[in-house]
């Protein structure tokens, strides 16, 4: 759609245009940073995830709600 | 003219019992009784204005103070002006009303804080080893859901129908940012391994366009009538069809768009070209679709992705800003709301890795893939549905969501006193203070009035009809003036304009 072309375009912009919103320019840090503490939080995964996942995913059983 | 978006988040709770026999009922029951017993005056719900069926025992005060582990409905309304209650076998918290999306992150925020709270707490009236664990999902892996909705306040003078029409494109297409993703499927007829991963929680349970129900068969627009407010003037939209967030940012997004494009409904600015040829086979298509390269049937014959809809609804509510103002969500929130949409929905097509800090089944999408992948994992494995039920596990020592990076909008602090402390923007102002001041001369409350007994006259109940009434703003002097619960009527009666 033209919209979606047009707004692809302007969102580079944004940044530059933006300044003052510093979280924007971090966003590419942070995305950057998430993706190094990856493989960090995989290792951390095998340590807190629930120790028998088969009994604990079949044992999770809810009543249903609204 | 758009009329203010008071909103809140009513959440129920996923709950798990450990190395103790309790049903999910007095499970939940003690979690509630074990967060009240942080003061000595706890306050009943009152039932007044609620339609047959609902259980009224939360009514009779004596029962409600019996011992916590009894199988009693608690149902109860704090001091930040949050109703906090057993509902089918879950816990379930309401936010106070606020007066715009952030105030609802908070408030959504705080609720987390005092289930985190309740859980602690449960733990001294529990046996030794024995645990209560909440999770903030939407659903079992087993088809069963339970609900996270949303409420707005809408002009009364718009045509339902036309609210339905032109909402429902939203809601359909809004969970490219609002899922919560899930692994596995559950809708009717599906076998869990049938989608690897999805969207969304909720999606596979909605089977209906419009409709009363909110257990079974599940419209994508609840008809509920509710006001809870002045009924001539005002709705209750009831919004059954979200995903609890984890992510702040999501919940922001969730609630501050679908504010806007409520306003824009009001002022008539948003049109039919949206409209969906198929909404139940959309949210669907939409939602089993990660790639978000899936297009949907439009209602004139054409087609489009969740994301091209998504971007024209920006553009249009862009120049609906700009012609009537953001009052509606107040200017502040509303600038918030547009720049983080265009953000999202940016980061979504160009990678949405890219969006990974807000939206949740990005971010556990990510863990799930990467788990699978290092432990070259097929996707039914039981470690990565372990993985997604992890995820929105509320102990800070097992949360996954806790761990990976999600950008966070509130201060600890400010959650900290939410937790305690009603907003300042609506009459939920007017509720929590009367409980921190008086409980002991409150008989019950609940949305839109509270029932003083002040010894010698008969109940006196105060009717709040109007959300935006009982502010701090217009209310602080009062309660500064007031003396006692009888001195705090007898001033009302003075002043009725609060």
């Amino acid at each position: 759609m033209a919209e979606r072309t047009k707004k692809q375009r302007s969102a580079p912009q944004r940044e530059e245009a933006t300044p003052t919103d510093s979280e924007t320019g971090a966003d590419t840090e942070n995305t950057d940073r998430l993706k190094e503490e990856l493989d960090g939080l995989l290792d951390e995964i095998d340590e807190v995830l629930e120790t028998n996942a088969e009994d604990f995913v079949k044992s999770y059983v809810q009543k249903g709600g609204q | 003219m758009a009329i203010p978006k008071v909103c809140g988040i009513e959440t129920e709770y996923g709950i798990v019992v450990r190395n103790a026999e309790y049903n999910a009922v007095t499970a939940s029951s003690l979690l509630i009784n074990a967060f009240l017993g942080r003061s000595n005056t706890r306050t009943a719900w009152d039932f007044f204005d609620e339609q047959p069926g609902n259980d009224a025992r939360g009514l009779l005060l004596g029962e409600i103070l019996a011992p916590e582990v009894e199988t009693h409905l608690v149902n109860t309304v704090l001091t930040n002006g949050a109703r906090y209650y057993v509902d089918h076998a879950h816990p379930e918290c309401s936010t106070p009303e606020c007066r715009t999306p952030s105030e609802v992150v908070r408030y959504d925020r705080a609720a987390e804080e005092i289930l985190r709270l309740s859980m602690e707490r449960a733990l001294a009236l529990l046996p030794a080893g024995g645990e209560i664990v909440v999770y903030k999902n939407n659903s079992d892996g087993k088809g069963n859901s339970y609900g996270c909705h949303e409420n707005y306040l809408v002009d009364r003078a718009v045509p339902f129908g036309r609210l339905v029409n032109q909402i429902t494109p939203h809601f359909v297409t809004r969970q490219v940012f609002t899922g919560a993703g899930k692994v596995g499927c559950e809708s009717p007829g599906s076998m869990p391994g049938d989608i690897a991963y999805q969207l969304s929680q909720r999606a596979d349970f909605f089977e209906e366009e419009v409709g009363l129900e909110t257990t079974l068969k599940r419209p994508i627009v609840n008809t509920r009538d509710e006001p809870h407010c002045d009924p001539a003037k005002y709705r209750r939209l009831h919004v059954i069809v979200g995903d609890a967030n984890m992510s702040e940012v999501a919940t922001f997004l969730k609630v501050g768009t679908t504010a806007i494009v409520l306003a824009m409904i009001e002022d008539d600015a948003l049109g039919d070209d949206f409209t969906l040829a198929h909404p139940v086979t959309a949210i669907r298509q939409v939602s089993n679709d990660p790639s978000l390269r899936a297009t949907i049937a439009l209602g004139n014959g054409k087609r489009a992705t969740a994301l091209e809809v998504q971007w024209k609804l920006l553009e249009r509510a862009r120049s609906w800003a700009d012609r009537h103002g953001l009052d509606a969500v107040t200017v502040d929130d509303g600038k918030r709301i547009l720049e983080e949409w265009e953000s999202v929905l940016t980061g979504l097509e160009h990678d949405p890795n890219d969006v990974a800090d807000v939206v949740d089944w990005v971010a556990k999408k990510r863990l799930v893939d990467g788990y699978a992948q290092r432990h070259n994992l097929v996707p039914t494995d039981a470690r990565l549905k372990a993985i997604d039920l992890q995820y929105s596990d509320l102990r800070r020592d097992k949360s996954l969501a806790a761990r990976c990076g999600l950008r966070v909008m509130v201060d600890e602090a400010l959650v900290r006193e939410a937790v305690d402390t009603p907003p300042d923007s609506t009459r939920a102002y007017f509720r929590g203070t009367c409980l921190a001041r008086f409980a002991p001369d409150i008989v019950a409350a609940n949305w839109d009035s509270i029932v003083f007994d002040v010894g010698r006259d008969p109940l006196k109940r105060v009717p709040m009809m109007e959300p935006l009434r009982g502010t701090k703003a217009l209310t602080a002097e009062l309660f500064a003036a007031s003396t006692s619960a009888a001195d705090l009527i007898a001033r009302l009666g003075d002043a009725p304009q609060t």
